[in-house]
Order: structure tokens, then sequence, then C-alpha cells
């Protein structure tokens, strides 16, 4: 199948030149499949992992079109262990992460994106700055720091240390989206006598609505795909969504079908949660970058 | 075509604003000034944030250094024994060991060759998507909206499972090709070979951002100023190198730099694709801090090489910050 497909890829890319008639046009189609095909093969095949006999799976002649359909996997990935339990886990944490994390950002971005103050600059490079910390190189100080605070396994000790990236991530990208609103949409209703708080409420607020929505996602999504901490900082019983995941591996080898309907229902949430706000987010991501 | 380049290098490409549903339409003026409010409200807006942060990321930051200057093992984590300043030791420890150095040589080696294979694969997909129909482009975004969504951990096991020795897909796929037996390749029996296998894992999470980025950033890309290139007599790759290029350059500058940070930060890739105990072989700067913390029990040892870490990657911040001050003017 990507064989016969290569081939004729190769004759109009030495053309070269875009919009050269139907024939190029076809040969960059063709290109554009195999981009789709090799992208999203990981993903088609933990969805046919998940959905065929165990059995199957291990077959040494693996089938790409799945023959029988069964749900076993799921139920088997529902008795390795305990699953709803890590998933209420890392709904808890990741909403409450999110909740506080747009409040106080949303302040904050508010502050450095409408003010002029000294030490503004000095605020936005700190901000940019901490992102840059890698989590890894925290998480000897944040584990040592929970467990004298006695936080070590408890949640409010996971969601305080979330804060550590989800926070400035949020802060940095409302910014981005609130640049993006006209100021002067602000002052005209300050002219027609609305207080500096009416007008961010009335005129402001509904227009970054959007963006608050995508980057609550997005925060969520992050919080909840996290997985170091969740590891490093929960004990086995206490574990998330993300370490539950580690559960089809044991000394004896992985049971692999399984472990992809786990991942299964893991990401497929995720992913359309994700469908719903990438535009905007990509947007939000890369304002602050090319717009002041 | 060079006064146009010019030009174009300069000023940044302008966003067409998302917001104007409700109130007339204002043009967008390019350097809008913040408004003077009293001095003391944007502090108090700013207040929360910075004691969280102060809280959640400052103290732990201080205590990383000074950790690095302490002697912190098991009986001091039990409360045993006070930690003990031990000045530079850690570090002549770490900077004198040749394990140390070739941990950087293999993080640096795989970074640069991550985040190369992420920008070149990332601006090839997003030009090859403004080529394709319409039809093709929707498979396009919604394969790289999948991947980009995907889980890390979730990603990683997939290939994981790809990869694997024995039932692997990938291995009986490259069998079929002839002359070719990959049947029980073990992928991972060689750190450069399993490494690339990692890489390739990373690049394929990262390229989706990259390729969304650079299409929105090549639809700002004006089509007469590529008309006037070709008129000038420049090919595909002259219209690419001098007219679309330096107007996507900020863009590529953030999303390198950003890839920078991602790819040295890479950690649960390795860590589960090695069952938690990544060999000698695969150690990155990352793992390998983890490793010196956890497993030898040494968290001071293991705080300093984080720090190393964290000093390699300010240098290349530094970059990113210079891009971001410059924004910060602009406003």
């Amino acid at each position: 199948m990507t064989s016969t497909t290569a081939a004729p890829a190769a004759a109009p890319r030495l053309k070269g030149r875009p919009g050269k008639g139907r024939r190029g046009k076809a040969g960059w189609n063709v290109l554009g499949l195999l981009v789709f095909v090799v992208m999203g093969f990981p993903v088609y095949w933990m969805l046919n992992t998940a959905f065929k006999p165990a059995k199957d799976a291990i077959d040494p002649n693996p089938q790409f079109f799945p023959g029988t359909f069964t749900l076993e996997n799921f139920r088997r990935a529902f008795d390795v262990a305990d699953f709803w339990g890590p998933v209420a886990r890392s709904l808890a944490v990741s909403s409450v992460v999110v909740v506080i994390g747009i409040v106080v950002g949303m302040l904050a971005a508010l502050a450095i994106s409408r003010f002029a103050f000294r030490g503004r600059k000095i605020v936005i490079v700190g901000i940019l700055a901490i992102q840059m910390v890698p989590l890894v190189a925290m998480i000897i100080p944040v584990f040592l720091l929970l467990n004298e605070f006695g936080q070590y396994d408890r949640i409010t000790g996971l969601i305080i240390t979330y804060l550590t990236f989800v926070l400035p991530f949020t802060v940095w990208t409302l910014r981005g989206f609130i640049v993006n609103i006209p100021k002067e949409l602000e002052e005209a209703a300050m002219v027609d006598g609305c207080t500096r708080t009416g007008a961010f409420v009335r005129v402001v607020f509904p227009l970054l609505a959007p963006g608050m929505v995508a980057t609550s996602v997005y925060g969520f999504i992050q919080a909840w795909n996290e997985y170091l901490y969740a590891l490093m900082l929960m004990s086995q019983q206490n574990q998330t969504a993300t370490v539950w995941l580690g559960n089809f591996t044991t000394k004896h080898g992985t049971e692999y079908a399984p472990m992809m309907a786990g991942a299964t229902m893991m990401a497929v949430p995720i992913v359309i949660l994700f469908l719903l706000v990438q535009r905007k987010m990509a947007a939000g991501l890369t304002a602050g970058a090319v717009k002041g | 075509m060079s006064a146009a380049e010019t030009t174009t290098a300069k000023v940044p490409p302008t966003r067409p604003s998302p917001t104007p549903r409700t109130g007339p339409e204002v043009p967008g003026k390019p350097a809008r000034k913040p408004s003077a409010g009293g001095a003391a409200v944007p502090w108090v807006l700013l207040a929360p944030c910075l004691l969280v942060l102060v809280l959640v990321m400052g103290y732990p930051l201080v205590r990383l250094v000074t950790l690095s200057f302490q002697s912190f093992g098991k009986s001091e984590l039990w409360g045993f024994k006070e930690a003990e300043w031990v000045g530079l030791k850690n570090f002549t420890a770490v900077l004198g060991d040749g394990e140390f150095w070739a941990v950087v040589v293999r993080t640096i080696v795989f970074t640069v060759g991550a985040v190369t294979l992420t920008m070149v694969l990332g601006m090839v997909i997003a030009l090859l998507m403004q080529r394709v129909s319409g039809w093709v482009k929707a498979l396009i975004s919604i394969a790289l909206v999948a991947s980009w969504g995907m889980p890390i951990i979730v990603a990683t096991a997939i290939f994981k499972w790809i990869f694997d020795t024995d039932y692997g897909v990938l291995n009986w796929l490259l069998s079929k090709l002839p002359g070719v037996d990959m049947g029980g390749h073990n992928w991972f029996a060689s750190g450069p070979q399993g490494l690339a296998v990692i890489m390739l894992l990373v690049v394929w999470g990262a390229v989706p951002f990259v390729v969304i980025t650079l299409s929105a950033g090549l639809t700002q890309v004006p089509k007469e100023m590529e008309e006037a290139a070709r008129l000038d007599g420049a090919g595909a790759w002259g219209v690419f190198r001098w007219v679309t290029l330096p107007i996507l350059k900020p863009l590529l500058v953030m999303l390198t730099t950003l890839s920078v940070i991602w790819d040295m930060g890479v950690f649960p890739q390795v860590f589960v694709m090695r069952g938690g105990n990544p060999e000698a072989e695969f150690q990155l700067l990352t793992t390998y801090s983890y490793q010196k913390a956890f497993v030898v029990n040494d968290y001071s040892g293991g705080s300093a090489i984080a720090l190393v870490t964290v000093l390699l990657l300010l240098g290349v911040v530094a970059v990113y910050m210079r891009q971001m001050l410059k924004i910060g003017e602009v406003e």
C-alpha cells in the first residue's frame, strides 16, 4: 500500500512549482496522504489493538484491519487496577488547578497587558523565565518540601505543585488574548460612562470568554497529562490516571492489548477536548510572539 | 527584492483581530501604549499570582540551589542528621565525572537532532498543506491534532508497542521488504538506536504544534510579494528563501527556542520506555539527575546536575528572552 503510493510522488516533486495543473496537485495530494498515514498510524494502531482479541494482538502476522471486534480488552483494563479512583483524582486535581490558575492568572494577565507600571518588564521576564525551568529540575526540592510539610501523597500537595506549570502558562496565554482586544473598545465604553471595572466586565470579558475557555481546557489537559510529579508525589494506592497506565507492565511483561484499551480510554476524551480548542489555542500560544 | 526583504523582516505579520463582533471595527494600531493607571492597581492585581509563584516556584528553586551546596542523602531525608554545607564539592564531583560529560554530549545530540527534525518536518508539512486539496488538508489536520493532543504517556505506550521486539508491527512491516529480516529485532538493545526511537516519538508529538503555528504564519505571507519575486525570476526555492522565510523568522525563532526547552526536558518518554530504569546508555541530563537523587539517594548531587541543566538551558533561553523583550518594547 505505502510502496505504491510513494512511487508517483517523486515525479511532480521534481517540478517543484506549486499549482502546476492537475498533475501537480495530484502529486502533492499523494505526498499529503503519505503524511496523513505516517502521522496517523500510531493512533490507528492503538485503536486497532484495543479492539481486537488479545491473542490476535500477538499474532506474528498482525492484521491491519481488525477481523473480530471485541471489548474484552476494556474489561481486562478495568480489572487490572482500580480505574475510576485514579480518574476521579486526576479530574479533581486538574479542575482545581485550572480554576485557581484562571482566576489568579486572569488578574495578573490584566495587570501586565493593560497597565503601565514600573517593574512590568521584570514581571514579564520572570513569568517567562519560570516557564523555562524544566519540571524535572524541580522534582527534587519539591519532593523534599512536600515531605517536610506533610503533603506527600496528598492531593493538595499535587495541586500546589501543578500550579508551577499551569499558572505561568495561563498568565502568558491570557495576556496574548487580551492584547488582541482593541483597547479602544474599552475606552469607548468609558467615554460612554462606564467605570474601568464596568468597561472590563461589559466589553472585554465577553470578548475574552472564548480565549479563557480555550486556556482552561488546555491547562486542564496539561495537568491531566502530567506524569512525573504524579508518579513521585503520590503513592501507589493514590495514583492518578497517567500513572495508572503503568499497571499493565509487570515483571512478567506487558499486556499490550489491554494497555491499548486503557490508553484509548485515557486519550480519546482528551483528544476530543483538544479538538474543540486547538484552533483558538494555536492562535493564543503565538499571539504574544507576533503581536504585542 | 532586497528592499522588500528588509521591510518585511522588521514588520511582524499582523494577525486579523478575532474580536470585532460587537463594537465598531477599530483599526489596530501597531504601537499601543498601556494606559497610565493608579500605580498600586497593577500590583494589587499581580499580588495573588506573585504570591503563589514565590511559594510554589521560588521557594523550591532556592532550595534547589542550597541543596546543591549541601550533603543531603537518606539520613538527612529521614531527619536523622542535619544537612551539612559542603561548598562546591557536589559540583566538582559532578563536573569531574566522565559519565556526566557523556550524558551532556548525549543530551545535546538528542536535543539538536529532535529540534532539527521537528522544525524541518514542521516546515515541510506546513508548506505541503498549502498545496494539497481541501480534503487532504482536512485529513492531515485530523492526524496532527490527534497526535498533538495525545497524552505523552499514552504516546510512549503506543510507540513501545509498535517497536516491540517480538510482536511489534514495525519489525513485521520491515521484514516484508525484500531482503530484510527484522523479526525479533530489539530496538532498545543499543543506546543510540533506542534513543533514535525515542527521538521519533518526541518529534511525532512536537511536529503538530509547529505545523499549525507555521500554517497560521504562512497565511500572512502576501501573495503579491511572492508574485513579484517570481516575476523577478525567483524559483520555488528563491521565493521561500527570500520572501517566506524572512516573514516567518520571528515565529521560527520562537518555535525553535520552545522546542529546545521542551526537548531538553524530555523525561517520561525515556523513563517509561525503559521501564522506569534507563540503562547508562539511555541517560539524558533529566533522567541522570533523577537517578542520582531517587535511585542513588544522593539528593544534593542530583540537585547539582539539575542546576547545571538549568544553566545550560539559560543560554538558549537568553535568545528567546531577547525576542520576547522586543515585543514588550513594541507594546
